[in-house]
């Protein structure tokens, strides 16, 4: 995973709360057997009318949402299935940061091992964002800080063993690995009580 | 002393490698790893990129159910699956679990079924445990005591290689519901209604246990629909306290221990509930007495009104207004005597035997309403055999449903089960969606008796009329 410090873009805002997993990739494109290749269908329902064209109203195909990497979205996104496919979809895409007042728990966890960042504000700061669709906005992750257009910054909370992994893009797979002895003293623990 | 610890605490607990610290998770155990073809061939590839062996494929178990099909012919007979990518999927799994040496149900196999079916229902769910699978009803397996979490596909991953997962503990929400349900009222009412209550993120970080009489008295399938939909309101898991219920649902099951073995596990399992004042975050309290059928009018599990209630307007709500129009509904409007196009019963939610008795109940004798399709799609095949042998799959046939074999069908129409654009759904699943069950479907989760009731007036109906 590639080490990510701070991420500055302008944002695009899907305003609506409760935005789920089907949403985000609808399960026909779960088939697949790979990670590559979901940006395509993100939002494939809401992206495509019914003859498979790219709906002019969606804000994802307008030309302003062109290189936006911070996605601002409605409370609760990311809520339903545990399909990883939801945030392989976003950052094949070109997301990289979701800002919402709250982020489902298995969305959030799926996020963090993709180095998709889950950014939770409080309503205020939610708010102006969500009314400022293009905001040029800096998210830093040395100190859990979102600065707004205008130099003011609110601060978001970042798990620190998280922080540290997307910081240094350690992946939690090594780290479990590391733990090996530990893991087989519980086994020979739990086999002998 | 030690401090009063509650359920969770205790399998939490017992399933610490390291406990969490304040710069790293918990590092924790995991006992029961059930797998499907959507959620794990990512998994696998990572396995084989980074030359990992699978550390315990004693502790993993394949299913296949979500992309599989339900026509008898297509699953026994030879005949062509419908979805190509998914039958690709299946192959994928069966030359996975072949390579790493992993039991697998196979298509025809007699236990195949919902993965959150066939865990308890082969024993290999118990109190005490801690469950994952990369599937976020895995909540369901709380019903036995267990602490079970749906994971992304990462995260099989990691289990696959090390057994283990990292952890921050979750906070605890006690909902206690008191009083006896009413006729018609049951177990499906009983969630949505709470869903309805705390709403859609309103569990989020948090494991919910249920307690009270009313969960005490429910039987094992009617505990495992409440813990199966704790996901739609945010919660990773739900549990309940095992209790003699489950001890005799589990008794004698083919993976649940037997002999001197059950008698030691028995005794480990009396000590889980939690102790005399252990104490939770938050709580929550629900009278049962007061509930009625529920049904949902919107498009997630918390827009939830009862049967015969009314849609609320919530006025200068952009969302709340998306979601009425996707559902063809107003602000205002009643839901019953609504036209209904298709109803299906089955899921992990209600697709165990007692919900399709309760569906059975209310169409013995009667029929499905002309131009209504209904659908019946047993959990497992070891469910669809008990109903068979009950007589259910002939009263299903004759009031004119269709009986299938098991899998998750339409609850998600990876399969190629799905309800078509602009049709109303009853379904006794769990997500209403936009597209859950095809593309402009429109869903309305109920109970099975409730679904039933439907299927029979070409209705929204209160089941109570036909009872
Ligand atoms: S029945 Fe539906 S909710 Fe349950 S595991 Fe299958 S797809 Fe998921």
């Amino acid at each position: 995973m590639e080490p990510i410090r701070t991420l500055r873009s302008r944002t695009v805002v899907l305003a609506a709360s409760d935005i789920d997993t089907d949403q985000i990739i609808p399960a026909r494109f779960l088939t697949t057997t790979s990670r590559e290749g979901l940006g395509e269908h993100l939002f494939a329902d809401w992206r495509y009318g019914p003859d498979g064209a790219p709906r002019a109203d969606f804000v994802l195909n307008q030309p302003q949402a062109r290189g936006c990497s911070i996605l601002v979205a409605g409370h609760n996104f990311g809520c339903g299935s545990s399909r990883e496919h939801a945030p392989w979809a976003l950052t094949d895409f070109g997301v990289r940061a979701v800002v919402s007042t709250q982020i489902a728990d298995i969305f959030r966890s799926n996020a963090l091992k993709n180095g998709l960042l889950p950014v939770i504000v409080e309503p205020g700061a939610h708010r102006w964002l969500i009314e400022h669709p293009g905001a040029e906005v800096t998210i830093d992750l040395d100190s859990s800080t979102l600065r707004l257009p205008g130099g003011e910054t609110v601060r978001y909370p970042l798990e620190p063993f998280a922080r540290y992994c997307l910081m240094n893009g350690v992946d939690e797979l090594g780290f479990l690995l590391e733990r090996e002895a530990q893991i087989a003293a519980y086994e020979a623990r739990s086999a002998a009580a | 002393m030690t401090a009063p610890l509650t359920l969770f605490e205790k399998v939490w607990r017992s399933h610490e490698v390291v406990p969490e610290a304040a710069d790293a998770p918990a590092v924790l155990y995991i006992d029961l790893h059930l797998i499907h073809e959507v959620t794990s061939p990512q998994a696998f590839t990572a396995l084989r990129e980074r030359g990992l062996r699978l550390r315990r494929p004693d502790l993993t178990f394949a299913t296949m159910d979500h992309s599989t099909p339900t026509r008898t012919e297509q699953v026994f007979g030879g005949a062509p699956i419908s979805v190509e990518a998914a039958a690709r999927q299946v192959h994928e799994l069966e030359r996975n679990c072949e390579a790493f040496g992993v039991e697998l149900l196979g298509l025809r196999d007699a236990r195949r079924g919902i993965v959150h079916i066939i865990g308890p229902e082969l024993g290999l769910t118990q109190p005490g445990k801690t469950v994952v699978c990369g599937d976020s009803h895995t909540s369901t397996h709380g019903a036995l005591g267990a602490l079970a979490f749906g994971i992304g596909t990462t995260e099989v991953g990691h289990v696959f290689a090390t057994q283990c997962l990292l952890q921050r503990k979750p906070r605890t929400l006690a909902v206690n519901v008191h009083g006896r349900l009413s006729a018609g009222v049951g177990a499906k009412d009983l969630i949505l209604a709470i869903i309805g209550r705390i709403g859609v993120g309103g569990g989020t970080g948090h494991v919910i246990e249920y307690r009270g009489e009313t969960i005490a008295g429910f039987d094992m399938d009617a505990r495992m629909t409440v813990c199966n939909m704790s996901i739609e309101a945010g919660a990773r898991a739900g549990m309940i306290a095992p209790d003699e219920t489950t001890y005799r649902y589990l008794a004698g099951r083919l993976r649940a221990p037997q002999g001197e073995a059950w008698d030691a596990a028995l005794e480990r399992w009396r000590q889980l509930p939690g102790d005399p004042g252990a104490s939770f975050d938050r709580e929550l309290d629900i009278d049962a007495a007061a509930l009625e059928p529920m049904m949902t009018y919107g498009t997630n599990p918390g827009m939830v009104i009862p049967v015969g209630g009314t849609i609320p307007e919530r006025a200068g709500d952009p969302v709340f207004a998306k979601s009425l129009a996707y559902m063809g509904f107003a602000p205002g409007e009643r839901i019953q005597e609504h036209p209904v196009n298709v109803v299906f019963v089955g899921s992990c939610t209600n697709g165990r035997l007692s919900d399709l008795r309760a569906a059975a109940s209310l169409l013995r004798g009667r029929k499905v309403a002309n131009g209504v399709h209904m659908l019946v799609v047993p959990g497992s095949q070891q469910v669809k055999r008990e109903a068979e042998a009950e007589g259910l799959d002939r009263i299903f046939i004759e009031a004119g449903a269709e009986w299938r074999e098991s899998g998750c069908s339409m609850c998600l129409g990876m399969n190629g089960d799905l309800v078509p654009k602009g049709h109303y759904a009853v379904s006794t699943s769990n997500r209403n969606f936009e597209g859950r069950q095809g593309i402009g479907a429109r869903t309305l989760l109920a109970s099975p008796l409730t679904a039933a009731a439907c299927a029979v007036r070409g209705r929204v109906t209160d089941p109570r009329e036909l009872m």
